[in-house]
């Protein structure tokens, strides 16, 4: 079978969408020489009408796109780098995402923002390597974060069907994961639905973007001692609380591994909902960034604040000799 | 339907503006204001409102240049632009209301009304946000082959916001079918805007080589003679243009100024601009007559329209999360189940 990249994936799905859906068109940066290479080849298939590349005026693309949206449009912006979403954040959260209900349910946004390189960029240094994915769900955006290549063409199909706008980052540490599957079998994945990567027994492991491959390498290096259930949820919002409720049920342990900051981050929002709603035997950990995290630039100093394989590791081991809640 | 039905809607073709039409949309549209001003000393609309008495020929004479399938922007001090659009006054004065008739079903407010059935996309209370989101409907309509043109309105508070001269600037750079209009009344809030533009309002569009003049916005006639150029060059694929309207509000930045008396602007400012009441402009180009029918016949509607807006039932509490998502999407409740 022919090894999928990620990258391919999110190429594939985009490009079949635009083939599929007239109404579909990418507009951003460096489009004309396909900088990502999400869009490789698209100007001679698609042409400049649909593959706009933009000047560096990202609010006003994102503005531009929200309008060519409410005009019958599905726009797929792309930015290169995470901090744009950042200079954007009030276009999209305030402005697209608030529009059909400002309307009273008159016309919906129906915009796809891609982030193809999100988070970790060893000596990219403070200002590149933000992974925001906890804001936009913090403000009720649509919100996903495939891990996979499967999940990635999946996930980016529904983004750009979804009438919603939606937000999807795929994690720069992502874009090389390779898998065996074949064009014909990728098939589009609903929002807000989870994916058990390992079933387990003993603790629910819940793991975003790249550290669910840190978190599947975790489960299979400690399967013997400990059943690991490893839960991606893939979509940040909405986030599949049914099947986490499910899996918690049977394991009455949780660990997180979040790859943004601890502060108000994706794993600060499991672990309450998990300690009102959930029968957790014992207190749950997590793993993530730290607080407001400012990576330097020498990789030495960046490294370091990332969540890693041990960490987790470590966080799983220590949930398990926990025996209850206290003394 | 619209009281302002009566007024043709269609204009593009006539480089001769209707002189009783114009008056009527200014009547209607400042009685409309006055009305509402007394619905927020009454309680009745309870955010209070951005008036634009004073601002009517602007919002009367540009979008009477437009067909019925063109789009218009508004801002937070648009109801003479919804008004003028056609859309339904009963459900506009609702919706000020915050009441479940109101045509955004009380979601949209004084500040950020739309109503698609008359194509006025939205109102977005981002200051000079509009500006590039009416480049984008511009660019759907073009690359669609249609004749659309989008009319964006906004303050002079606006173009000191970099993200409107981007807007003007992907316009520009494609020739969108576009008409900004920059209604400059002279202040932001409490700023006066030669405190905060450097330079000038037609110079942000020229900087673009975006056709850009200063008009007379006092005169409904000369806004609508100067729209209909904008408005045919836009359609025939010449581009966007930028009109500066000189303009003054009456009242208040927001009907808060009834409580605070924020004393930024002269008592002898005022009055000089009273002294170019759009309403005594227009006025005087139509028979004594037929402005007395026309005063009384909108008064009539309005009537109907405070009746109609006071009358109707305030939205469900539970409704609240309704169309928060276009797939109905509920978000989980703020307290414990
Ligand atoms: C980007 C932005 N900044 C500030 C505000 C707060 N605000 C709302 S209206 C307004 C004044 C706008 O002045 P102008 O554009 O001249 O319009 P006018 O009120 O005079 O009609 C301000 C500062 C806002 N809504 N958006
Ligand atoms: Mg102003």
């Amino acid at each position: 079978m022919p090894k999928l990249s990620y990258l391919k994936a999110l190429h594939r799905a985009l490009r079949d969408e635009m083939d599929r859906d007239e109404s579909v068109f990418v507009l951003g940066e460096d489009m004309n020489f396909a900088l990502t290479n999400t869009t490789s080849g698209f100007l001679d298939r698609f042409g400049a009408d649909r593959v706009l590349e933009m000047p560096l005026s990202e609010q006003g693309f994102t503005n531009f796109a929200t309008g060519a949206a409410l005009a019958g449009r599905r726009p797929v912006v792309e930015f290169q780098i995470p901090f744009l979403l950042l200079l954007v954040f009030e276009q999209i959260t305030n402005q697209a995402n608030k529009f059909l209900l400002m309307s009273g349910g008159q016309r919906s946004v129906p915009v796809t923002y891609l982030m193809p390189a999100g988070g970790h960029r060893p000596g990219w240094g403070a200002q590149h390597s933000d992974q925001p994915y906890s804001l936009f769900a913090h403000m009720g955006v649509k919100t996903v974060l495939p891990a996979t290549p499967t999940d990635a063409y999946g996930l980016l199909t529904t983004a750009i069907r979804d009438d919603d706008p939606v937000v999807v980052i795929g994690p720069l540490a992502c874009l090389g994961v390779r898998e065996d599957v074949d064009h014909a079998d990728l098939v589009p994945v609903p929002l807000g639905k989870g994916r058990i990567h390992r079933a387990g027994t003993d603790v629910t492991l819940v793991a975003t973007g790249h550290l669910v491959h840190e978190a599947i390498a975790v489960a299979d290096d400690l399967a013997g001692d400990i059943s690991v259930e490893v839960f991606d949820p893939r979509t940040v919002y909405p986030f599949d609380w049914d099947l986490l409720a499910e899996s918690v049920g049977r394991t009455g342990r949780l660990v997180v591994a979040d790859d943004t900051n601890r502060f108000s981050g994706l794993g600060a929002e499991v672990l309450a909902t998990a300690a009102e709603e959930l029968p957790l035997r014992v207190p749950p950990k997590r793993v993530s960034r730290p607080d407001g995290a400012v990576v330097g630039a020498a990789p030495e100093l960046d490294a370091v604040l990332q969540p890693t394989r041990e960490q987790i590791a470590d966080a799983v081991r220590s949930v398990l000799k926990e025996s209850g809640w206290g003394a | 339907m619209s009281v302002l039905d009566e007024v043709p809607a269609t204009e593009a073709d006539s480089a001769v503006p209707d002189s009783a039409a114009l008056y009527r949309t200014i009547r209607f549209i400042r009685r409309f204001e006055e009305r509402a001003v007394e619905l927020v000393k009454a309680g009745e609309i309870r955010s209070g409102i951005h008036p634009c008495i004073g601002q009517e020929a602007v919002a009367a004479g540009a979008v009477a240049t437009l067909d019925a399938d063109d789009v218009v922007l508004s801002s937070h001090r648009g109801h003479g632009h919804l008004l003028a659009k056609g859309c339904d006054p009963a459900r506009l004065m609702a919706e000020l209301a915050g009441r479940a008739t109101g045509i955004d079903r009380g979601r949209g407010g004084s500040f950020h009304p739309s109503d698609f059935s008359a194509n006025v996309f939205n109102a977005t209370g981002t200051v000079g946000h509009g500006a590039a989101i009416a480049a984008g409907i511009g660019w759907a309509a073009a690359t669609a082959g249609s004749p659309r043109v989008v009319l964006s309105f906004f303050g002079d508070g606006a173009v000191s916001q970099g993200a409107l001269l981007e807007g003007f600037n992907l316009a520009a750079l494609w020739r969108l079918p576009v008409v900004y209009v920059c209604e400059n009344n002279g202040y932001a809030t409490t700023l006066p805007a030669g405190a905060a533009i450097a330079g000038t309002v037609v110079g942000r569009g020229e900087a673009f080589g975006i056709p850009s003049s200063s008009v007379d916005g006092q005169d409904a006639e000369t806004v609508y003679a100067a729209v209909r150029e904008a408005v045919v060059r836009a359609r025939s694929g010449g581009g966007p243009s930028l009109l500066e309207m000189r303009t003054y509000r009456y009242h208040g930045h927001h009907t808060f100024e009834l409580k605070t008396r924020l004393r930024y602007r002269e008592q002898s400012e005022v009055d000089s601009w009273l002294g170019r009441d759009p309403l005594l402009i227009q006025a005087a180009r139509v028979a004594e007559d037929e402005r007395a029918r026309v005063d009384a016949e909108v008064e009539a509607r309005l009537d109907e329209v405070v009746r109609f807006a006071v009358a109707s039932p305030y939205p469900d509490p539970a409704t609240a999360t309704d169309h928060l998502h276009a797939d109905g999407l509920r978000p989980r409740p703020g307290s414990a189940r």
